[in-house]
C-alpha cells in the first residue's frame, strides 16, 4: 500500500514538475523573440529583385530616440539602383502592434543609397521591418528582423 | 508498476531537477538575476536619463530669467477669467505637481486626470493625448480652456504689460502695445471673443499670439528643469549595475515584484527607460466614464498637435524644420491610435491616486488588476494580454511600484 502511494506521489510529482517547466517556458516566450530569426540587414527581396541593406545611422540602435538609416538597394549583380521610390513599415510580431511612427525617405543619397528619417523604437524586443522598392526591375518587398 | 519502473520514474525526476539547478545556476549570479535582467534593471535607474537634449523651439529654454519669470507665472492666479485659477491650481508643487483628485478642477471640471510635470521636458509629447509637442504649447492649453483658467488672449497680454513689463522685454524684447486691443479676445473663447479676436488686424493676432507663446516658453523654462528624484529602486539598481551587493535594499516582496515588472507582468514593455515610459501612446482597455464626452485619445491627439499653430513647425516656434522630427514622421492614423493614452512615468506613482487618464482606477491593485484581467477595449484595440497573476504576485507588484517613491 505504501509503496502504491509512493508511485502516485511520484507521479503527480512529474506531473508537477512538467507543468511547472511548461509554464516557464511559455513565460519566457511572452518576452523572448524566436530563436531562429534571420537578423541579417542584407537581405534579397522576396521577388529576387533587389538586394537591400539597410544601415542604422545610430550604433547600437538606440530605444526611445527618433533617428535616421540608410538604405542601399542594388539589383541582384550589384549594380545601383537610383530614382526607386521606397516605403517602410513594420511593428512588433509578439506584440500586435506597428511603428510607433511613420519613417520616410526623404533624400536619394546617390550610388543607390537612400536616408529613411524618422524611425524609432519604443520598446525593447522583436521588430520587423518591410522595405518596398519600386524601381527599375518593378515593385519587390523585403523584411527584416531586429532584436532590441 | 515494478520497484524497476519505479527506479527509472526516480531517475528521471532527478535528472530533470538536477538539469533545471544547472540551467539557474550557468543563467544567473548570486543575487538570482541573469545577466540580461541586470541590464534591463540598470536600464530604468534614473542615473541613466541622459543629459536635457536642447530645445530648439524654446530659445529662453535654459535662461534662468526665464524661469523665474516662468515661476512667478505659474503660481499667478490672475491668469484666469475669475482671478482665482494658476498653473499651481491643479498642479501643487507639494503633490508632485499633480492635484490627486480623478479630474482637474479648475472653472469648472475638465474631462482628464491632472498629470505630475517631473521629467515632461523628456518626452516628445505633452498631454494625455499628446495634443502639444512641448512644455510650452502645453502649457498654453489649460490657459485658455473655458474649466481650466478660462483666460482670454488679448486680456493675458494685457496684464503682461501691466505686471510683468520688463521681466519679459528682457527676455524676449518690448511688449506690443495693448491699449486698442479688445478688453478679451481669442480665436478659441467664447463667441463674442472669438468675435473679437476675427476683428482684430492680422498684425495685432501675431502680435497678441506671440506673446501668448512667450507666456508658454517662460513656463517651460521653469518647469524644465523639475525632475525626480532618486529612489530605493535606483539604489537597488545602482548596486546591481556596480557590481555591489544590493541585498537589503529592497524587501524580497519588491524583489519579486521587479521579477514580475520585468518578466510576466510585461509591464516594462512600455513603462521602460530611466522615467519608465516609453513616451509612446497605447490602448489598455481602460474603460470610458459614462459621466464624459466621447473620448478617442490619441486619435485626436495626433490631428490636435498637427493642427497646433503652437506646434514645432509653426510660425512661433524658433526651431528649424529639421529639429520637428517628431511632429514631421508622426503616425497620425489608424487604428492603434484609438482610446491610446500616453504611458505615464511610474516614478512615485504610488503617492499619486487615483489613476489612468480619467482616474478611472482608486488604487494600483486595482490597476493591476485590470492589467491582468485584460479586458478588450470599448473601441479600437487594447495591447494588454491576461497574465495569469496570483494574488500574492499581485501584491508583490504593488510592493515594487512603492519602491519607486524618492528617498
Amino acid at each position: 500500500m505504501a509503496a502504491i502511494l509512493n508511485r502516485v506521489a511520484l507521479l503527480w510529482l512529474l506531473l508537477a514538475g512538467v507543468t511547472i517547466a511548461c509554464g516557464v517556458a511559455a513565460a519566457a516566450m511572452m518576452m523572448s523573440p524566436p530563436k531562429d530569426l534571420d537578423l541579417s540587414l542584407r537581405q534579397s527581396s522576396a521577388g529576387g529583385a533587389y538586394k537591400i541593406v539597410l544601415e542604422p545611422g545610430t550604433d547600437p540602435v538606440p530605444l526611445r530616440q527618433i533617428h535616421s538609416w540608410t538604405i542601399s538597394v542594388t539589383t541582384p549583380a550589384g549594380v545601383p539602383v537610383d530614382g526607386a521610390v521606397i516605403a517602410v513599415d513594420g511593428g512588433m510580431p509578439q506584440h500586435g502592434h506597428g511603428l510607433p511612427t511613420k519613417p520616410q525617405v526623404t533624400k536619394e543619397l546617390g550610388h543607390g543609397r537612400y536616408l529613411l528619417e524618422g524611425v524609432k523604437f519604443n520598446m525593447s524586443g522583436w521588430w520587423k521591418l518591410s522595405v518596398r522598392v519600386n524601381g527599375t526591375k518593378g515593385t519587390d518587398e523585403a523584411t527584416f528582423n531586429l532584436v532590441l | 508498476m515494478t520497484m524497476r519502473g519505479l527506479k527509472l520514474l526516480s531517475m528521471v525526476a532527478a535528472l530533470a531537477a538536477a538539469l533545471g539547478a544547472g540551467a539557474f545556476a550557468f543563467s544567473s549570479t548570486g543575487d538570482g538575476w541573469t545577466a540580461q535582467e541586470r541590464n534591463q534593471i540598470a536600464s530604468l535607474s534614473l542615473k541613466t536619463l541622459p543629459a536635457l537634449a536642447p530645445d530648439p523651439s524654446n530659445p529662453v529654454a535654459e535662461d534662468p530669467r526665464a524661469a523665474t519669470l516662468g515661476e512667478a507665472l505659474f503660481f499667478d492666479t490672475r491668469l484666469s477669467g475669475n482671478g482665482k485659477v494658476a498653473c499651481s491650481s491643479c498642479h501643487l508643487p507639494e503633490r508632485q505637481f499633480q492635484d490627486g483628485t480623478p479630474l482637474g478642477k479648475g472653472l469648472g471640471q475638465t474631462a482628464r486626470r491632472t498629470m505630475p510635470i517631473a521629467g515632461t521636458a523628456h518626452s516628445p509629447w505633452l498631454f494625455w493625448d499628446g495634443r502639444a509637442d512641448s512644455q510650452w504649447a502645453q502649457a498654453l492649453g489649460p490657459l485658455e480652456s473655458a474649466v481650466e483658467h478660462g483666460a482670454d488672449r488679448t486680456s493675458l497680454a494685457r496684464l503682461m504689460v501691466a505686471n510683468y513689463r520688463d521681466a519679459y522685454a528682457e527676455l524676449f524684447g518690448p511688449l506690443p502695445a495693448v491699449d486698442e486691443l479688445p478688453a478679451q479676445a481669442s480665436p478659441l473663447g467664447s463667441p463674442a471673443q472669438i468675435s473679437a479676436w476675427d476683428g482684430m488686424t492680422d498684425a495685432d493676432r501675431t502680435a497678441v499670439n506671440r506673446v501668448f507663446a512667450n507666456i508658454g516658453k517662460a513656463i517651460a523654462a521653469y518647469e524644465r528643469h523639475i525632475m525626480p528624484s532618486a529612489s530605493r529602486f535606483d539604489r537597488y539598481a545602482d548596486a546591481l549595475a556596480t557590481g555591489k551587493s544590493p541585498h537589503g535594499i529592497l524587501t524580497p516582496d519588491e524583489t519579486d515584484g521587479l521579477r514580475l515588472f520585468i518578466g510576466k507582468g510585461n509591464c516594462v514593455n512600455c513603462h521602460n527607460g530611466p522615467l519608465l515610459t516609453d513616451f509612446h501612446f497605447h490602448n489598455t482597455g481602460v474603460p470610458s466614464r459614462a459621466d464624459l464626452p466621447a473620448d478617442s485619445g490619441r486619435a485626436q491627439g495626433a490631428q490636435k498637435v498637427a493642427l497646433d499653430p503652437f506646434n514645432c513647425l509653426g510660425q512661433f516656434s524658433d526651431a528649424a524644420p529639421s529639429d520637428c522630427a517628431e511632429l514631421k514622421y508622426m503616425q497620425a492614423e489608424g487604428e492603434e491610435l484609438l482610446r491610446a493614452y500616453k504611458t505615464p512615468s511610474l516614478r512615485e506613482v504610488a503617492k499619486r491616486s487615483p489613476y489612468m487618464h480619467a482616474g478611472q482606477f482608486g488604487s494600483l491593485r486595482q490597476v493591476i488588476a485590470h492589467y491582468d484581467a485584460a479586458p478588450h477595449a470599448e473601441a479600437g484595440h487594447s495591447e494588454l494580454q491576461p497574465l495569469g497573476l496570483t494574488d500574492k504576485e499581485r501584491e508583490s507588484l504593488v510592493a515594487f511600484l512603492q519602491s519607486l517613491d524618492q528617498e
